[in-house]
């Protein structure tokens, strides 16, 4: 039996098993493929949500569902962790010891936040990055009546590189919707010379910035924090009082990644356009976990899946795969609370950035509530 | 020329479009040691400028900046 094991339930790995269970079927049914999807967390979580949460527009609640419910039934659904690859004999183990061998493997195993690499953040900063953080800020902004908010780009890489700018738009207007914004000062920080790695973003969120009365400071990579004194300290040498700290935090990787070889810092080092691992055969990264030249983005986690989906099933049939993929990233960025703009590109392309709208933030929001459809592997 | 630096870590951004080649660049020399060798490749034009930059201000050398066709390969060593 020809056995695919993925091992991450984001939306990745989710979307992958979903579409090869659907390509493979037939195979499937007549129990000559397996498509395996090995996951830690029973919940699949949707993080674009947690960027509503701290404005009280959603709760964490409203970012999970439980996997087996997304999840078609031919794929072999297992709760739990896995805790080394062996790339060589094609074996992944689990912390009981025992080993299962594939014939494909995907990592799809996402980023993590580690916070605790820059001194003072876990104590000084809030971040919306995850459920419990989404939340400590949400009863913080509720309560912020006065002072200086600064939201600070600390990780490189970060998922979403359009948060940081959504967020500083969004609590703008939010601050202005409730009468407070004249007490608040808004300052954004990015560490290299604009606001935004994407020319095209950086200057729309400049010009907006200006407009808003948002202060922009450039070059700002963030060495520590004191929490008791309120201070961001920068390796420039610039020391930033802040009220109201709101963290990208760094990511990092997988270990997983690491101790099988297949990437130095915890992601993946892959073909761009084929997301096959450079030194290990059969095996693939889909999502964040992957070194792509594009955004750790949902939508590009999306792409990449059916790419693989098409590889992978290809290979199962004995055929030469032929889907590649360009590089292929869409993103809505909220404007404020009620209007959003809409970037596509692939690799080498710079994105148009659309004047915001009142429809594009209703399509956003219309897409948050069917994404749950794409993780099935249907939309 | 290239030969002389044997870069040690080269970060392939060719393409790359976000958050782009500075912050692939950024991301990956806080994780290297001090005398470290880095060869960035961009076909961004941009970076020519922005990198030399960002170098100078972060306290590391910018060694060499070679264009090549339809990119540029770029230098530096870590402090």
């Amino acid at each position: 039996m020809h056995r695919i094991a993925i091992v991450g339930g984001g939306t990745g790995g989710t979307v992958l098993a979903n579409r090869l269970a659907n390509e493979l079927k037939t195979e499937i049914e007549a129990g000559e493929v397996e498509v395996r999807l090995i996951t830690a967390d029973p919940e699949h979580v949707y993080k674009p949500t947690f960027l509503y949460v701290p404005f009280g527009k959603k709760t964490v609640d409203d970012a999970s569902r439980p996997i087996e419910e997304l999840v078609d039934r031919r794929v072999t659904l297992e709760i739990g962790e896995v805790t080394g690859v062996d790339t060589d004999r094609k074996q992944l183990s689990f912390p009981d010891g025992s080993t299962l061998e594939y014939d494909q493997f995907v990592l799809a195993t996402g980023a993590n936040l580690e916070p605790e690499v820059i001194p003072g953040l876990a104590e000084g900063g809030h971040h919306f990055y995850g459920p419990d953080g989404a939340e400590r800020l949400r009863d913080e902004l509720a309560e912020f009546t006065e002072g200086h908010i600064v939201l600070s780009v600390i990780g490189v890489p970060h998922m979403c590189p359009a948060a940081p700018v959504e967020f500083t738009l969004m609590v703008d207007d939010w601050l202005r919707e409730r009468g407070r914004r004249e007490d608040v000062d808004v300052t954004y920080t990015y560490p290299i010379n604009r606001a935004h790695g994407l020319e095209s973003i950086a200057e729309w969120a400049t010009a907006l910035f200006e407009e808003r009365d948002v202060t922009l400071e450039t070059f700002f990579n963030v060495d520590e924090i004191d929490p008791d004194a309120g201070i961001v300290e920068t390796v420039e040498g610039i020391e930033l009082e802040y009220d109201l700290l709101v963290a990208i935090p760094p990511h990092r990787g997988s270990d997983l990644v690491t101790d099988a070889g297949l990437g130095e810092d915890g992601w993946v080092d892959v073909d761009r356009h084929t997301l096959e691992a450079t030194v290990a055969e059969d095996v693939y990264a889909i999502g964040d976990v992957a070194d792509v030249p594009t955004s750790k983005a949902g939508s590009v986690a999306h792409y990449e899946a059916g790419v693989v989906a098409d590889r992978i099933a290809s290979r199962a049939r004995g055929q030469t795969p032929t889907a590649t993929y360009d590089g292929k990233t869409v993103c809505f960025l909220e404007a404020g609370m009620d209007e959003a703009t809409f970037i596509e590109f692939e690799y080498g392309e710079e994105p148009y950035v659309r004047e915001p709208s009142k429809p594009l933030h209703w399509a956003k929001l219309g897409y948050n509530e069917s994404y749950w459809l794409t993780a099935r592997g249907l939309l | 020329m290239t030969d002389v630096f044997n870069p040690d870590v080269t970060i392939d951004s060719r393409g790359a479009t976000c958050p782009g080649p500075m912050m692939d660049l950024i991301g990956k020399v806080k994780t290297l040691d001090p005398g470290t060798v880095v060869e960035l490749q961009t076909s961004e034009r941009n970076s020519t400028t922005d990198v030399p930059e960002w170098l100078e201000k972060a306290g590391h050398d910018l060694l060499e900046i070679e264009e090549r066709d339809g990119h540029w390969n770029i230098y530096l060593e870590v402090n």
